[in-house]
């Protein structure tokens, strides 16, 4: 059952009659703004103790990552939730998209000393996670793009598959970034942090590179994005990728992975509203296809 | 200065003995007063090739998986309709924004 109701009530709970508007609502996460005050309910099953470390890190780090209103969370019925104030989100309208500032944040993210007993980035779990769910739709093995995808991911090396962990030097990492994960605070013109901690913590930092990497290998994200991304990463001192040279021996594991994340969901979501995958879709199955095989 | 569009610093070059601003992030030009009427003078006066504009960025390189074309926006998906382009456009955007 959905905890929106129940997290409307919570968030009216001193009475004030205003409606609060829904930013989100899916079974990982409902999000809802009242004001300058935004509440998200995170996903069945969060470890409390987790995410009580990722919280203390956004708390710690206020000019990389928005700071929580208050360090605790709340429990409401069986979900763990937490407060935030309101940022203004990328404009999707807007093809202008800050690439230069995720560039910076994420080089300082990553340069960040992390807090005790923080646990693994969660990126490779949710492509696992992403693959699993491949796997459960029915008739997607009769799908024609869901045999490539499942070939590349077998051949990604075990820690991409989140079964072995991840290689190298450990660094403060986002997990899961996308250009939904930025809002400039104060609003309407501050500037602009990283949000949602859900998937924050010890891993690769490369991961954090890889969905702008895969979106360009994929023919979709223009190469002047990828370029003024990359150029901006590393005038930033990023580690995840050598000063200088061919960054892809770097991101090639990681954006293969989140290309096979994001074509698995693609099928699946696809497969479940019994239509044919769209041209931008099927590019990320074809660049699977062109993927090396096991 | 910086782009009043996308606040990416400008970068000043000189096209046909005039200065222009290229923005170093969306490309977008910029002219002071009369620059345009200067340059389309001088352009329809010679008959010799005008230097083109600066491309920004050499061609980044690209994994052996990556698309055929290095394609911009995907555009060798297209076939010329406006309906199925603004689609593309739609469905990228989506990606851009999903986990």
């Amino acid at each position: 059952m959905t905890i929106l109701p129940a997290l409307t009530a919570h968030v009216r709970a001193d009475g004030t009659p205003a409606a609060p508007t829904t930013l989100a609502d899916r079974p990982d996460a409902t999000v809802l703004r009242l004001g300058d005050t935004v509440v998200k309910a995170h996903a069945p099953g969060t470890d409390p103790a987790q995410l009580a470390r990722r919280l203390e890190t956004a708390a710690r780090l206020p000019g990389i990552l928005l700071p929580p209103l208050t360090p605790a969370t709340e429990v409401l019925r069986d979900r763990l939730i937490t407060s935030w104030p309101y940022g203004t989100p990328v404009d999707p309208g807007n093809p202008a998209a800050p690439w230069e500032s995720v560039a910076g944040l994420l080089a300082r993210l990553h340069h960040s000393t992390p807090g005790p007993a923080l646990p693994p980035m969660r990126g490779p779990a949710k492509a696992a996670r992403a693959v699993t769910r491949l796997r459960a739709v029915r008739h997607a093995r009769l799908h024609p793009g869901a045999r490539p995808v499942l070939d590349a991911w077998a051949a990604l090396p075990a820690w991409a598959r989140a079964e072995a962990p991840m290689p190298g030097p450990a660094a403060l990492c986002h997990g899961d970034l996308h250009l939904g994960q930025l809002v400039r605070h104060p609003a309407p013109d501050g500037p602009w942090l990283l949000i949602d901690v859900d998937d924050l913590g010890l891993g690769a930092p490369a991961w954090d590179l890889a969905r702008p990497a895969a979106w360009f290998a994929c023919g979709l994200l223009p190469p002047d994005d990828w370029t003024r991304f990359l150029t901006a990463y590393r005038a930033a001192d990023g580690p995840a990728v050598p000063a200088a040279g061919e960054p892809w021996p770097a991101l090639d594991v990681p954006a293969r992975a989140l290309t096979v994340q994001t074509a698995a969901l693609a099928i699946t979501k696809a497969a479940a509203a019994d239509r044919p995958l769209d041209t931008v879709e099927q590019a990320v199955v074809d660049a699977c296809a062109r993927m090396p095989a096991r | 200065m910086h782009c009043p569009k996308c606040h990416a610093p400008m970068q000043t070059y000189n096209r046909s003995g005039v200065q222009i601003e290229q923005c170093g992030g969306c490309r977008g030009i910029f002219l002071d007063y009369g620059e345009l009427e200067t340059l389309t003078r001088l352009e329809s006066q010679w008959s010799r090739p005008v230097p083109p504009a600066p491309q920004g960025y050499p061609a980044p390189s690209a994994p052996a998986w990556g698309a055929p074309y290095g394609g911009h926006g995907g555009g060798h998906h297209e076939h010329g309709h406006h309906g199925h382009h603004d689609h593309h456009r739609r469905s990228f955007t989506h990606m851009l924004f999903s986990s």
